[in-house]
């Protein structure tokens, strides 16, 4: 898969990406048709992605999505969201600047996360379309691969940097298990 | 190590990926109740050496509390169940009865 000289992936810290927390009632069909109208996704199942992590819709909790946009167009979109879900129990909030996203691309992604996250990473057990809330060796992080071969993560910017870290240090040449 | 299957994922959670929230199925006593009630609502809870039923929060996932039924000497986890229950639902009851047919109930 990788020999000793390369690394397993390569970790790229991301520009930033516009992020809206959503939360109400995802079983409700008028808040679904609402969510619908003003992003332009179809609301996603349990545990997945709509779209993609730079429009598209990510399923966090029986009743909190993330929705990701420009980050300029960010604020706007909360507006509208909280707009039409006027007299719905719901949240809209802009948080981009709470999050920080990596790309993690290579033919090892798979072990990178096996090594940190409590995930069986194995092909079958997770895949494309999949998004994953979990625990990346001591902080949360909530990841998606948009290929075999590359996989977005999102974190509190707080923690970017130790993510970063633990992460390439998971990618150092030379560090391959082989398990998938 | 253990693990749980979270009734809102769906997911078999590890243990590091959950945080634990004491025994479940507690009822609340606050003002206008007596000493011996608040104190037993506060301090007083059961340890028991087989069948328990605790709460757990998906706290590095989803983020919601759900309740496990599970023995305390083996770690076999009979269910997991939404924690809007105050009771431990029937489906849950007859896994754990299946497996420990001495079984006395819930003190
Ligand atoms: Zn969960």
């Amino acid at each position: 898969m990788s020999d000793a000289m390369t690394a397993l992936a390569t970790v790229t810290l991301l520009p930033p990406q516009g992020m809206v927390t959503l939360r109400a009632d995802l079983g409700d069909a008028a808040v679904r048709a609402a969510i619908e109208a003003a992003t332009g996704h179809a609301v996603p199942d349990t545990r997945s992605i709509t779209g993609t992590g730079e429009a598209g819709l990510g399923w966090m909790s029986p009743d909190e999505l993330m929705v990701f946009t420009g980050r300029e167009a960010a604020p706007a979109l909360a507006g509208s969201l909280a707009e039409a879900l006027a007299g719905q129990h719901h949240l809209a909030l802009d948080v981009s600047d709470a999050r920080a996203v990596f790309l993690v691309e290579g033919p090892g992604v798979r072990e990178v996360i096996a090594k940190l996250c409590p995930v069986d990473m194995a092909p079958g057990a997770f895949g494309p379309g999949e998004l994953r809330r979990t625990r990346l060796a001591q902080i949360a992080a909530a990841f998606w691969m948009e290929s075999e071969t590359r996989l977005r993560l999102v974190c509190f910017r707080s923690v970017a940097r130790y993510a970063e870290d633990v992460l390439t240090n998971a990618a150092r040449p030379g560090t391959a298990v082989g398990l998938f | 190590m253990l693990i749980l299957t979270c009734p809102y994922c769906g997911l078999a959670a590890d243990e590091t990926e959950l945080s634990p929230g004491g025994e479940a199925h507690l009822k609340r006593f606050g003002p206008g109740s007596s000493d011996d009630e608040f104190t037993g609502y506060l301090f007083h809870r059961g340890n028991p050496r087989s069948v328990h039923f605790e709460r757990w929060r998906h706290a590095n996932g989803c983020g919601k509390w759900f309740l496990a039924a599970r023995c305390t000497v083996t770690l076999e986890v009979f269910g997991t169940y939404p924690a809007q229950t105050t009771e431990p639902p029937a489906a849950i009851l007859d896994a754990i009865r299946a497996k420990r047919p001495d079984w006395e109930g819930r003190a």
